[in-house]
């Protein structure tokens, strides 16, 4: 059984939804109707032409090409973390932080994925290489930014009790109390909470998939289960070590808050 | 005792200072001189240059969480980041000291929501007492009291330092409290600290 194949038309019979929706919008003056619209089209155009690179890929298969493809949505990805953070530190220190983190977390768990648990011949083979390392950036990147953002944040709005307990001889770690275990829980909740109603309340997306492509639901559960150990690893990993250098880059030697490198 | 050496900080001109065993030295100056920076950076919470020295030992060799508790300040307004009052203190307060500034005897076991400006301030001061610091760095350790608190806080921090040979900076604005304190008397202003003439 193969998928049935979806026309234009049939895109442009969903897409009214959409279009709907922003005219609902503007109708309300919510001011949104505007992004909704480019965010579709741009979904749309970035979709269509994954899909031929991708079509592209598979037919090649290259190591260099799979490489080159990591990259880019590994750049994109930390762009991504940088634009969601409300204060950011001076200079490159947090693109620095949030893409290096997320490298190191994402390529280590998707290449302990390919190498260990899926070992595809080869074992870079984009069919498999690109839509893993695409599920684990993601979802790392949603943890890292969430984490960083919520940990400057938190840092932030409390500088002063920061100070204060400071002051009083408490170290860098004890001062900024239990935030940083906030933003971890914070950041890791989502995953849980997908977990422990994946199957029941929602199919994820990637199962979905696989069975609306005809495969069958009992290997399709298989994939999505590693493929979810894998998200859980590299988002808590990725943030786990993202918080503990941003608590380095708030703080100097000296146990000082250094919130000027914050702008 | 507390020996400051060309300390400097922003734009500020190098300030040197020397405060004995159980002196308290008075601080003045308009509010935005830069008094509670100068009293930040001897407790080296601020980036700074030059050293500060408590019996001869530098604060760069000293962990900063060690000399914190040595060399303490207290910010004019006192935060509370627990629930309970008593929660912040390492150690019991006797009712009668906290009768003693005019505060309830059972307020450790008061939520920090249930406290004045007044009483924030005075618990603020005995939070400090409590980590028994060497130097007392005190930014308008009065200023949302009124004048029957203010004496009991002053007598307080008298007593403290008579006892255990602590010494102080103490800012205020109230010139009258200046008097009380006596001592020497500093004025910072022009981004530089003087020593008032007697």
């Amino acid at each position: 059984m193969s998928a049935i194949d979806l026309s234009y038309w049939d895109l442009g019979f969903a897409a009214l939804l959409a279009v709907g929706l922003a005219a609902l919008f503007r109708g309300m003056r919510l001011g949104i109707s505007g992004s909704l619209l480019v965010a579709a089209g741009r979904m749309m155009i970035q979709l269509t032409l994954v899909g031929y690179v991708l079509r592209f890929l598979f037919e090649e298969g290259r190591l260099w090409m799979v490489a080159l493809m990591a990259a880019i949505m590994l750049t994109v990805a930390s762009r991504e973390i940088l634009a969601r953070q409300k204060r950011k530190l001076s200079g490159w220190r947090s693109w620095r932080l949030g893409a290096s983190t997320l490298f190191v977390s994402s390529f280590a768990i998707s290449l302990f994925g390919l190498l260990v648990v899926v070992r595809a011949d080869p074992w870079y083979a984009p069919q498999y290489a690109i839509p893993i390392l695409g599920m684990i950036i993601s979802n790392t990147m949603n943890a890292i930014s969430l984490g960083m953002d919520r940990l400057t944040d938190a840092i932030y709005s409390n500088r002063s009790v920061v100070e204060q307990r400071l002051a009083l001889g408490q170290s860098a770690q004890e001062a900024i109390g239990g935030y940083a275990k906030d933003c971890i829980r914070a950041g890791m909740t989502p995953v849980i909470n997908s977990m422990a109603t994946a199957g029941i309340v929602a199919l994820p997306g990637m199962m979905t998939g696989q069975i609306l492509a005809g495969a069958s639901p009992v290997e399709a559960v298989e994939y999505q289960i590693v493929i979810w150990f894998m998200i859980a690893g590299g988002s808590g990993f990725g943030m786990a070590v993202a918080i503990k250098l941003l608590k380095g880059q708030l703080f100097d030697e000296r146990q000082r808050l250094r919130l000027e490198r914050l702008r | 005792m507390l020996k400051v050496v060309g300390l400097s900080f922003l734009d500020w001109e190098p300030v040197s200072l020397e405060v004995e065993a159980g002196e308290i030295v008075c601080a003045q100056g308009e509010s935005g001189s830069g008094k509670s920076l100068l009293l930040r950076a001897i407790a080296d919470l601020i980036p700074h240059t030059g050293e500060v020295y408590l019996h001869g030992d530098a604060c760069s060799g000293i962990l900063p969480t060690k000399w914190r508790r040595e060399v303490s300040f207290l910010a004019a307004e006192a935060l509370w980041w627990e629930d309970r009052v008593g929660a912040h203190f390492l150690s019991e307060v006797s009712p009668e000291r906290l009768e003693g500034l005019g505060l309830a005897g059972d307020c450790m076991d008061w939520p920090v929501s249930r406290l004045s400006m007044g009483e924030r301030q005075r618990l603020g001061i005995l939070r400090l007492l409590d980590r028994q610091p060497r130097v007392l760095l005190l930014d308008e350790p009065t200023s949302n009291l009124d004048a029957r608190s203010s004496g009991a806080v002053e007598s307080l921090l008298r007593e403290y330092m008579e006892g255990s040979g602590a010494c102080s900076i103490w800012v205020t604005h109230d010139e009258g409290q200046a008097e009380r304190i006596g001592g020497r008397r500093f004025y910072m202003g022009g981004k530089r600290l003087e020593e008032l003439a007697r």
